[in-house]
């Protein structure tokens, strides 16, 4: 089984990529680094990432969640983030990401604010 | 008393990392760490190796990464050695800083220093770099 699964789906404009599994270096980081590159090239820039089935991340994947925070930036989109579980918010407390970050604790409040 | 003592001579690749990881987060748990803490010293482990797997030995998988551990009921001491040219661990960018918080790389060792009690580097004879961490009960 793959460590990190992605499930791609579609809200309006507003595309949601379910995460499952672990964001680490090596499997996952490369995964989710391909599913965010796909989008862009789609032309899909509003992008919501479920983290609630992410159990676990080391620097590498919070490394990835930048990265993706800047690709899609720098194509004047918007990256935003939902149901952080207690450690990877912790994870972005320390590095003072979760202020960098967009996040939402429920799926309508983040698509929400894409209107 | 409890007594836990790991050796392990892994190859310098990427699935190094996890399986080092694990055998000392399960170390840890033999010894009555807490979940929470087990979460701590599995991603500082992950990090020193991935450190030494990637910078330290540039992932020639001839080169070894040695990780110990020595465990007694009031903690643990762990170590990880790589054979590479070693570095200053005082001249690094700070990662949370402004001009650097939106890298993509560097918080390993900030993860390190946060959920270990502590964290210091060594330079054996013989050459590399040993960076040895100690979590408390």
């Amino acid at each position: 089984m793959a460590e990190l699964n992605i499930r791609e789906r579609q809200a309006g404009d507003v595309t949601i990529l379910d995460l499952e599994g672990k964001i680490t270096i090596g499997e996952g980081n490369v995964a989710l680094r391909s599913a965010v590159r796909k989008l862009v090239s789609e032309g899909k820039k509003k992008v919501l990432l479920n983290l609630s089935g992410v159990s676990y991340m080391d620097s590498s994947g919070i490394g990835e969640l930048v990265s993706s925070h800047t690709t899609i930036s720098r194509e004047q989109g918007q990256l935003k983030m939902l149901g952080l579980g207690e450690k990877i918010r912790e994870l972005l407390v320390i590095t003072k990401l979760l202020t960098v970050f967009d996040t939402y604790p429920t799926e309508a409040e983040a698509l929400n604010s894409f209107k | 008393m409890t007594e836990e003592t790991v050796e392990l001579k892994l190859p310098s690749r990427i699935e190094s990392i996890g399986e080092a990881a694990a055998a000392v987060a399960d170390a840890a748990r033999r010894l009555g760490f807490a979940e929470d803490a087990l979460f701590g010293i599995d991603l500082a482990v992950r990090e020193a190796v991935t450190n030494a797997v990637l910078h330290g030995n540039r992932q020639d998988e001839t080169v070894p990464v040695e990780v110990g551990v020595a465990g007694t009921d009031a903690g643990m001491t762990v170590t990880v050695r790589d054979r590479g040219t070693g570095f200053d661990p005082s001249h690094l960018p700070d990662p949370t800083a402004e001009e650097n918080i939106l890298k993509a790389s560097g918080r390993g060792i900030l993860f390190m220093r946060t959920f270990m009690d502590e964290v210091g580097w060594e330079h054996p004879p013989g050459g590399g770099t040993l960076v040895r961490m100690i979590k408390k009960k």
